[in-house]
């Protein structure tokens, strides 16, 4: 079910409504009946999955939460009998017991994951290897099928799971309290990742109708509505247009696809997540926020702090670290600086595990090798702007720039540019083509390829031209007025006329401007002779 | 507390008022080009004691003149007619008709027993839009959607319609809240003349069997006017194209026998009309022109008369002014149609 | 603590970290500071610290560091 179906509006004001008519204490199980019907109507089969996941992780976090306990219980009272050495030795006998089963869980779960993700990919590598060395009989694929969301909830699965190994928090006792944390419905198409922690802390409470969080709720799910119909579903007419007729959009049409990308996937997927915060703030359920501002980023360690959040600080957290914290990397760090000296040899783990993180983040994102070159892509740039650092240091004790509104926007608009150049291997088929295209950008752009025409040739109208650019022009104000503070917070501190004609027009001109129904192609409402 | 209801309620009213107006400002007027679809609610704002009603698409909306057969016969009668209107649209109309009045005779012309599965939203809207909501309206709906087409964007029309924010034009201030008349009592007149040359035999057809989704509304329909007392006619209009094949005639043939039905093909009796292919179509073949819509009115009236003995109402005085205000309108059209055609070569006005 | 002070300040000479007490949050320590940061003071002090351990409360400070590598001296229990 799409956020921008009718289908998904019905089942939201059904699910709202039964929800404050329940008793308080039946609401987080009537979320969870919610959540698997949301699933069963996608399809039947993904029940299957995501039941497993959340019935062996369950187990495994259970167990391991358990037998901390109890032998933490038993440490107490007898350590006292043991010597030092002997008590590290229990210590690590127990961490071990624990770690085999969560490593049974852990590898369990990713290897569903990658098996229903990965499969096709991997045979489609080993056919092209084989065909390389002559052999035309490759090995066919399968037909498997990939579980709604199962990248985001085995992700958040495995996050608790870590957590509770940790010993950060305890596991929860409830079977069916777990299964809503994994299933939590309007987070089940795009996230965010939460932390158990952090969702935990209101999913399982009793809501009762609170004007003010309620409206606030809509509020936010309709200003997720109007960025993704107003904006994102129509330049994405342009974007489509660009990226399948390579032969006449090439070079500046190529710049301009990306710029139009970064504007769509900005509107579409932050205006999903302002969805599915909306829809659980609307049930008194507070989820993490995935953006903030992200195209106000100075640079790209900044923009990846501010851009899907909850993906980025899940990678920090759960493989970054661990990697790069570990016994092997520590050992490599002391080989690396003793062969490369100090100053080179410190960076070789550091970058080392990042460029694992990039890789994994890049076929996170889907089993292509688009993917991978885009997250190594961002491995590179990473990198060289950490190995600029000094040069820019040098820079600004000779320039006083820092700081100034110019220096500033010059920032933002440089790591603007430099991301959506990376993202144009989401859009492009294949990788060469991707570089192609890049390149066509230096090589072909000139004042004589562009043309106004060609712009309305990709199927959008002047009209539509105008509706982005000023849905564009809304975008930026609200994050200029949101760096201080929420903008329904002072929308609501308004008169109540005023509040009125804005959440009313914004209601209307998403109603009016969306870009959604038969009727939105021009082409439908053509009439022949009869 | 008293305020805080009135103020609530006042709330509702300005945002259900704000969605009406915009809804009725975005969705199409069909007040020039195309005015087929403004045809089927017209049928509402006349008087209904219709002794025969036409229901059916092109075949009967541009071929028979009511007003000819009022000034000739004194047959009171109206024409339900829209572009393409499926056998599916044609039987909710006809319910809706036998609800509303209860004609003599209705009237229906075969030719869409050739469609047996929803074809085009563009044409569905113009038939369904106009429609009031009843029952009728919402099973019509039902029956005939497209794959892509949602109730509830005929429930809530401007679902549907936003996206003509970029086309709307000055008819659509115009005609926010009225209409003007399109139709003469459902009839859409042309007076231009375009002859039917080399009008092509039919391609052969893999299959000539009507579907059973048609069928099943063509025994629909014998069995609601059986059941109401209302004498079914079916037929055919005279005009060549789209091509009738035998096969097809025999079927429909076999269909009126079996149900004790009429069935006139009007194509076999283009001689007797005295259609003169050359001045009587304005579209080489596919409609009749007023000249042609005249002669199969004459026809028809006659048979509908002397073999119905449909009344001769001319002495009602109600009716009498009715119909003295469409004729009015009919001869203003015709003047209209005459002076454009002069001016320009066309019966439309160029644009600017 | 001395020691400590002199690794922070290698990393980020531009920040007085004696006084910094929100060094994670305020990011002023970003996740490459803190893994070149925990594999110095495994050089420094010879101490491990864990992947668990890496939280912005464990990092807010010059002395919440201190306080964690102290924890790991002191050994476990």
């Amino acid at each position: 079910m799409l956020f921008t179906s009718y289908g998904f509006i019905g089942f939201l004001i059904i699910v709202f409504a039964i929800y404050y008519l329940l008793p308080g204490r039946f609401q987080w199980q009537f979320l969870l009946l919610a959540s698997y019907v949301f699933y069963f109507i996608a399809d039947p089969r993904y029940l299957i999955f995501i039941a497993i996941t959340s019935a062996t992780t369950f187990l495994a976090a259970k167990k391991i939460s358990d037998k901390k306990k109890s032998f933490d219980v038993w440490f107490k009272e007898h350590k006292k009998e043991y010597e030092k050495e002997e008590r590290k030795s229990l210590k690590a006998k127990e961490h071990a017991a624990e770690k085999k089963i969560f490593l049974a869980c852990l590898l369990f779960n990713l290897g569903i994951l990658a098996v229903t993700k990965y499969t096709n990919f991997t045979i489609a590598n080993i056919n092209s290897l084989l065909s390389t060395f002559g052999r035309a009989d490759g090995i066919s694929f399968v037909q498997l099928i990939i579980p709604m969301g199962i990248s985001f909830y085995t992700f958040q699965s495995m996050g608790y799971l870590i957590d509770v190994f940790n010993g950060k928090h305890e596991a929860q006792d409830n079977l069916f309290k777990f299964a809503l944390f994994v299933s939590f419905f309007p987070q089940l198409v795009q996230g965010p990742i939460s932390r158990y922690s952090d969702l935990s802390a209101t999913l399982y409470e009793e809501h009762r109708f609170d004007w003010r969080t309620v409206s606030f709720g809509l509020e936010r799910i309709l200003w997720g509505f109007f960025k993704k119909l107003v904006i994102a579903d129509r330049i994405l007419v342009a974007v489509k247009a660009i990226i399948e007729d390579t032969n006449t959009y090439n070079g500046f049409y190529a710049f301009a696809g990306a710029m139009f990308y970064a504007l769509e996937l900005y509107a579409d997927f932050t205006g999903g997540i302002d969805i599915t915060i909306g829809v659980a703030e609307t049930m008194g359920i507070k989820v993490t926020e995935n953006f903030i501002r992200p195209y106000f980023s100075k640079n790209i360690k900044e923009y990846w702090n501010r851009w899907h959040i909850t993906m980025g600080t899940w990678f920090t957290d759960y493989i970054f670290y661990p990697i790069s914290a570990s016994q092997f990397m520590m050992k490599l760090s002391k080989k690396s600086r003793a062969k490369l000296g100090n100053n080179l040899g410190k960076r070789v783990p550091v970058y080392l595990s990042s460029f694992i993180v990039w890789f994994t983040t890049g076929i996170w994102h889907g089993a292509s090798w688009n993917f991978i070159v885009w997250g190594l892509g961002n491995f590179v740039v990473i990198m060289i702007s950490q190995e600029l650092e000094p040069f820019y240091r040098w820079f600004h004790s000779k320039v006083h720039v820092a700081g100034t509104f110019g220096w500033r926007l010059f920032q933002v608009v440089r790591t603007t540019l430099i991301m959506s150049s990376l993202r144009m291997f989401d859009c492009y088929r294949d990788v060469p083509l991707t570089f192609k295209m890049f390149g066509s950008i230096f090589s072909k752009s000139s004042l004589s390829q562009l043309k106004i025409d060609a712009f309305i040739e990709m199927g959008l109208t002047e009209c539509d031209y105008l509706v982005v650019f000023i849905g564009m022009l809304v975008l930026v104000a609200v994050s200029l007025v949101q760096r201080t503070g929420s903008v329904r917070g002072k929308i609501a501190t308004l008169k109540a006329p005023v509040r009125f004609v804005i959440w009313y027009g914004l209601f209307m001109v998403t109603l009016i401007f969306g870009a959604y129904g038969i009727g939105y192609s021009a082409s439908q409402f053509i009439y022949n002779q009869f | 507390m008293y305020k805080k209801i009135i103020i609530v309620i006042l709330i509702i009213a300005i945002c259900l008022s704000g969605l009406g107006l915009a809804t009725k400002l975005l969705e199409p007027k069909y007040m020039s080009g195309i005015l087929e679809g403004a045809m089927i609610q017209e049928y509402y704002d006349d008087p209904t004691d219709h002794n025969v009603v036409f229901i059916g698409d092109c075949e009967l909306y541009e071929n028979i003149s009511p007003v000819y057969l009022w000034e000739n016969f004194g047959i009171n009668s109206y024409i339900r007619g829209s572009a393409q209107q499926l056998i599916w649209q044609s039987y909710y109309l006809a319910e809706e008709t036998i609800k509303t009045e209860k004609p003599d005779i209705i009237v229906f012309n075969v030719l869409s027993m050739k469609y047996n599965e929803p074809q085009n939203e563009a044409y569905n809207r113009m038939t369904l839009d106009g429609m009031k909501w009843s029952k009728s309206k919402v099973d019509s709906i039902n029956a005939s959607m497209t794959d892509d087409e949602k109730f509830i964007e005929y429930l809530f029309p401007i679902l549907r319609y936003h996206s003509r924010w970029s086309d709307l034009n000055s008819d659509d201030f115009k005609y926010l809240f009225h209409r003007d008349k399109v139709s003469f009592n459902g009839y859409y007149m042309r007076v231009d003349v375009k002859a039917a040359e080399d009008v092509p035999e039919g391609r052969p057809l893999p299959d000539y069997q009507f579907g059973d989704n048609s069928y099943y509304y063509l025994e629909k329909l014998t069995q609601l006017c059986k059941e109401n007392d209302v004498e079914l006619i079916l037929v055919k209009a005279p005009t060549l194209y789209p091509y009738w094949y035998d096969e097809w005639d025999e079927q429909i043939s076999e269909f009126a026998k079996e149900n004790n039905l009429t069935y006139i093909n009007f194509l076999e009796a283009q001689d007797e009309i005295g259609i003169d292919w050359s001045t009587d179509t304005y579209d080489g073949g596919l409609h009749l022109n007023l000249a042609g819509a005249e002669k199969l009115s004459q026809y028809f009236g006659t048979i509908l008369s002397e073999e119905y003995n449909v009344p001769d109402r001319r002495d009602e005085k109600a009716l009498n002014e009715y119909w003295t205000t469409v004729i009015n309108r009919y001869n203003d059209e015709i003047a209209r149609q005459e002076k454009n055609l002069e001016l320009y070569g066309s019966v439309h006005e160029p644009e600017n | 603590m001395e020691q400590l002070l002199e690794i922070l300040g290698d990393l980020h000479p531009e920040v007085d970290f004696a006084t910094a007490k929100d060094l994670v949050t305020g990011g002023i320590l970003d996740s490459f500071d803190i893994v070149s940061l925990i594999s110095e003071i495994n050089e420094e002090f010879d101490v491990t610290i864990g992947a668990a351990e890496l939280t912005p409360e464990n990092f807010a400070s010059a002395e919440t560091i201190y306080a964690l590598i102290k924890a790991k001296l002191d050994d476990e229990d």
